[in-house]
């Protein structure tokens, strides 16, 4: 019953909501409104999940003293400082809270993301010593749609912001309608495996 | 003075991050650590102000919605996820907030495919509509696994792999310019804010 009653929920829950999509009337439209407030309410505690997990895995780190145990009182640390920074001095511009996010934060995640450049690039390298021609027609596309971004692209040439756009608009549209539509159906898929209790892995392990 | 402590501290952790590109080292790690702990703590009270306060603690509180109470119990749920013995209960929570998915179905086939396929399938009045329209119907044709690629299917699902080709190197450019956008904003950073060689 541990595993049966969830399923139960879900699967009517589910059902009711694709009906109302279907047939939206008041009643339905009312209770959807009064459910949407019940999932607002629950979702801030899947923080907590989150908050558990992280001082579980590096508590265990820490109590255990495994190697570079050290950067598990940074991660925890760092953690437990912002928190209570946003708690005593709200979250408002000019406050601690928000000196953390622009000077440690904010330059960070950019410095992490621009790291990629370096990697996308020799990820490009790798691509064009495969010397396939379908390799090739990525690179060349990549390189016209780069370059027609940046001034030297008209510059070098008055064709090339034209070819990114029609690269842009006619292959890579087709590219992405085509992708979506296996996206849609994926996703619809899925979701009826949950409805219908054929994908259960989301109830996790146990009884 | 402030600024400039401020300025110092930045470009440390950045040049840490950085430092990487030579090899692994303490201070990529330390910057690391640093970057998970600071971003969930950033996350918490930004979820309290945003998501607890208005959908949980004002209902209850101010404007004395106490069935709100029973979501915010289930909620609380989500705690037993670890536990062996209660791990069960976790389930609730979940169910709940995944039963949603019962609107996603017709609104993820309205907007993902029938949308789509109306686009694909307005009249062809020039040779890029009939480009567009190839590239999608041979792209699909490619991911249907059910007959084998060989022959003339073969040659149409290979037109699909050159329009994906050149559709993955557009998003591919695009992101190699989004990171050097980045890239260029943190060397102006560092060359600019913090060193001033640069205004």
């Amino acid at each position: 019953m541990k595993r049966q009653i969830p399923l139960i929920i879900i699967i009517t829950l589910g059902f009711m909501f694709v009906a109302h999509s279907f047939i939206p009337h008041k009643i339905s439209t009312e209770f959807f409104d009064w459910f949407q407030d019940w999932v607002k309410a629950i979702s801030p505690f899947a923080v907590s999940l989150g908050i558990m997990s992280l001082f579980m895995v590096h508590g265990t780190k820490i109590s255990r003293k495994v190697p570079n145990w050290q950067y598990s009182v940074v991660t925890l640390g760092g953690l437990i400082f912002t928190a209570v920074a946003g708690f005593v001095w709200g979250t408002q511009a000019g406050t601690p809270y928000m000196w953390l996010f622009e000077n440690v934060q904010m330059p960070m995640s950019a410095s992490m993301f621009a790291l990629l450049a370096f990697y996308i690039a020799s990820a490009a390298y790798k691509a064009f010593r495969a010397r396939s021609a379908e390799a090739t027609v990525l690179l060349i596309a990549a390189v016209i749609v780069m370059l027609g971004q940046v001034p030297l692209g008209a510059m070098i040439s008055k064709w090339i912001p034209e070819t990114s756009t029609w690269i842009l608009n006619v292959p890579n549209l087709a590219a992405k309608r085509a992708i979506m539509i296996g996206v849609g159906l994926g996703m619809t898929a899925t979701s009826l495996k949950i409805l219908l209790g054929i994908e259960r892995t989301y109830l996790g392990g146990g009884d | 003075m402030f600024e400039t402590i401020s300025n110092f501290i930045a470009a440390f952790l950045t040049l840490s991050i950085f430092s990487f590109l030579y090899k692994d080292n303490p201070f990529y790690k330390f910057a690391e650590a640093l970057l998970v702990g600071v971003s969930m703590g950033y996350a918490i009270p930004l979820v309290y102000e945003s998501v607890f306060i208005p959908y949980v603690y004002t209902p209850i509180f101010l404007s004395h919605k106490f069935i709100i109470i029973i979501p915010a119990l289930l909620g609380s749920l989500y705690i037993f996820r670890f536990s062996k013995n209660l791990g069960w209960l976790s389930r609730y929570p979940i169910v709940f907030g995944m039963s949603i998915i019962g609107m996603s179905i017709p609104m993820s086939i309205n907007s993902y495919v029938l949308v789509q396929m109306r686009s694909a399938m307005l009249p062809i009045d020039g040779i890029n509509s009939a480009l567009i329209f190839i590239g999608t119907v041979t792209i699909l044709l490619y991911f249907f696994f059910s007959k084998a690629h060989k022959g003339i299917y073969g040659k149409v699902t290979n037109v699909g792999i050159w329009f994906m080709m050149i559709g993955f190197g557009a998003s591919f450019g695009y992101t190699v310019m989004a990171r050097v956008s980045l890239l260029i904003g943190r060397i102006q950073f560092l060359l600019g804010d913090w060193l001033g060689l640069v205004k």
